[in-house]
């Protein structure tokens, strides 16, 4: 594969037909450093996808000649497993149920933001290089162990909530990649509404205050406008 | 179409037409069976008349002689209404008796036959029928009795007659009655059809006659007229709506365009920039926010979300959200507390759990408790009761229901409905932020399962309950043995 070589750099194709939010979307990867190739209609977009080795594709739903489901479809059909997020005007549950059964890994309703677009496709790449099914999560000196549901931070043990627990899980489980507030609701509530309240963040100080409090390096990150980053030493 | 064209059209009409024709079937086929059977008994009386008689007549030949059965038939013959008789030689010749004229051969056969005839003493020229036994008495001389068919005959007429009125009656009194029904029937569709022409027109106000006989075409008219209620009332709701997104969303569109415009015009550093375009970001989001809550309303109201239904457990759903919401509610002050039983109901689990987080929210919201009111109850209840908000999930009856108690000031009964209705925020709230849409979005998710959202006086605060209809108990078996069954 050539995309071991440029080992570092993410490679997305983004599929679709609107031209200026795609070129938003194209630069907006770029700056971050990530390659970004496009595909203006269904059917472009599947020859690239087939012949080009992405990390993540980022398909819309509705697009000219071929929709975004079809074309998820055809390449699952031929044993393509590149992790796709679909971006939708149509944002509601049952749309949302449809796009991952065509074989989508995430869904993303219009509008969003570019910051939880960014989280989840780090989250969906990272995917793609192994699923981390470690049974222990380290993050600095802060050690979660999955089997027996014990949580060490230094020689000291941590007492969670069930909940808190998954939590923790989940920011660790992507250590280093920013996840947003959808993100927790959706992962460890299994809820895809949009809380009206900062019902979230009361979960996190929570949490926060359990592993971080009376430790010298604090661990679990705010990362502004965007959600939240379990990490080492953020500089 | 003219007026008899539709008369003769309607279902009435044609239904009084297929009766007409069964009725004169059935009378036609009464009257047959009567005449048949008359004729039968009339018959069968003259055939034992004339028996007897022959027998009587023969036996006084035997024993008295051509002389004594001349003289017998002579005397008999002359009596009034008499039967007919003849006797003849053994050559033919007539030699007593009252037939003048008979068919030819009808003596050459001996026993019974019908036949044309004429009495001796006939002014008229007319043939009569008779019905006539041929006997042969020794010496070879023949008797003849019979009697005149004429009562038969008239029998006959009288039905025929009674078969032609009948039929007549039927006909006129069916057609009538028919033409009465159509009419009637007519009359009022036609008033419908009025209506309905105006409805369409555009004037929903508008609704059908009803009678007061509670026919089937008054339930008709009602039903008619619920539905153009229903109608009426979406189209209200629809205005109504649109007059509110004009409100609703307008106002933060031009908030945000005025922030825009004053960022571009005054802003001089960075900062300012910055700050503006995150404030800028953060309008949007509540638009967004509004916006989906909207559409999620939409889609609940027209039923579209029916197709991700499962069965599943509403308390579990309770103790989901209360282990959400709980750490929120504390961080304000308050106490959120969970009372679950077993609650299966059939449904979409997200939009329920959607429907109750945002009961949860506006209790957090809302239901403080009033210091102005807390004087009055401070005896009865305990100051942590005062903070608790109760999310409480059971089964009564064929119903769920999903239920959260506040001790706020709750909402006067009077406003109660109002509070449910799109963008309404009730006075007292609306220096709270919020959309105003959920508790819309609350009734619209139980609408869409069958049920509805109430709103109760908990004394004081509020009790907001989704009263869904439970997984019937059937269901509910198949479940558990599908759950068995994996079990195992």
């Amino acid at each position: 594969m050539t995309a071991i070589a440029t080992d570092t750099q993410m490679r997305l194709l983004i599929i679709e037909d609107d031209r200026e939010s795609a070129d938003y979307l194209v630069k907006a990867f770029r700056e971050v450093g990530y390659v970004a190739d496009l595909a203006g209609d269904g059917e472009e977009g599947l020859a690239l996808a087939e012949g080009g080795d992405y990390d993540v594709l980022v398909v819309d739903r509705m697009l000219p000649k071929r929709d975004g489901l079809s074309l998820i479809g055809a390449l699952r059909e031929k044993g393509n497993r590149t992790p796709v997020l679909i971006l939708s005007a149509l944002g509601q549950v049952d749309d949302r149920i449809k796009g991952l059964r065509a074989g989508g890994d995430d869904y993303l309703p219009k509008p969003y933001s570019f910051a939880e677009l960014l989280a989840r496709i780090e989250v969906l790449s990272r995917r793609r290089g192994g699923p981390a099914e470690d049974t222990t999560y380290r993050v600095g000196d802060l050690e979660l162990d999955r089997l027996s549901h014990r949580v060490m931070r230094g020689k000291e043990e941590l007492t969670l909530q069930p909940r808190e627990f998954r939590l923790l899980e989940y920011l660790m489980k992507h250590a280093g990649q920013v996840v947003t507030r959808t993100m927790l609701l959706e992962n460890v509530w299994d809820y895809h509404f949009d809380p009206q309240t900062n019902v979230i963040d009361v979960h996190i100080s929570r949490l926060r205050s359990k592993i971080d409090k009376g430790f010298e390096r604090p661990l679990l990150h705010t990362i502004r406008g965007a959600g939240y980053m379990i990490r080492d030493g953020l500089r | 179409m003219t007026a008899f064209g539709k008369l003769v059209r309607t279902t009435a009409f044609r239904l009084t037409l297929v009766y007409l024709f069964l009725f004169a079937l059935f009378a036609a086929s009464l009257l047959a069976f009567f005449a048949w059977n008359t004729r039968h008994l009339i018959t069968e009386q003259i055939t034992a008349t004339v028996n007897a008689e022959t027998g009587e007549v023969s036996s006084i030949f035997g024993r008295r002689g051509l002389r004594g059965l001349v003289l017998t038939i002579e005397n008999r013959a002359l009596r009034p209404g008499a039967n007919l008789y003849l006797v003849t030689t053994p050559a033919g010749q007539a030699i007593a008796g009252n037939v003048g004229s008979l068919a030819p051969g009808v003596m050459a056969t001996t026993g019974w036959s019908e036949t044309a005839y004429r009495r001796l003493d006939d002014q008229d020229s007319t043939d009569h029928f008779a019905l006539v036994r041929v006997t042969e008495l020794s010496g070879g001389f023949r008797l003849l009795i019979g009697r005149d068919l004429e009562e038969r005959r008239r029998l006959f007429g009288i039905v025929a007659k009674a078969a032609q009125w009948s039929l007549l009656i039927v006909v006129v009194l069916g057609l009538g009655g028919g033409i009465f029904v159509a009419r009637r029937v007519l009359h009022r569709i036609d008033a419908m059809t009025g209506t309905t022409q105006r409805i369409m027109a555009g004037d929903l106000s508008g609704r059908l006659p009803v009678g007061r006989s509670g026919d089937e075409l008054d339930r008709l008219a009602l039903n008619l007229n619920a539905m153009l209620e229903r109608i009426e009332a979406l189209m209200t709701g629809l205005k109504e709506v649109s007059d509110n997104i004009a409100h609703d969303l307008k106002t933060p569109l031009t908030r945000l365009r005025n922030r825009a415009e004053e960022a571009l015009a005054k802003a001089r550093t960075e900062t300012e920039y910055r700050s503006a375009l995150e404030r800028t970001i953060e309008e949007s989001d509540g638009l967004i926010r509004t916006f989906n809550a909207l559409l999620m309303i939409a889609r609940a109201e027209s039923g579209q979300a029916r197709g991700n239904m499962d069965d599943f457990d509403a308390a579990d759903v309770a103790r989901g959200i209360h282990e959400l919401y709980e750490p929120l509610a504390e961080d304000d002050g308050m106490m959120l507390r969970v009372k679950v039983e077993p609650a299966p109901l059939h449904g979409n689990r997200e939009l329920i759990g959607q429907a109750l987080a945002n009961l949860v929210e506006n209790a957090i919201k809302y239901g403080k408790p009033d210091l102005a009111v807390q004087p009055l109850t401070a005896g009865a209840s305990s100051d942590a009761d005062q903070k608790t908000i109760l999310i409480e999930a059971k089964r009564a009856g064929d119903r769920i229901l999903i239920s959260v108690t506040d001790r706020g000031p709750g909402i006067p009964v009077g406003d109660r409905k109002h509070a449910i209705e799109r963008f309404v925020r009730l006075e007292a709230s609306r220096t709270q932020p919020g959309s105003g849409l959920g508790l819309s979005l609350a009734s619209a998710v139980a609408t869409l399962h069958g049920g509805d959202l109430r709103l109760d006086d908990a004394h004081p605060g509020l009790i907001a309950t989704l009263a869904i209809p439970a997984l019937s108990s059937d269901r509910l078996a198949a479940q558990t043995q599908d759950v068995s069954q994996k079990a195992a």
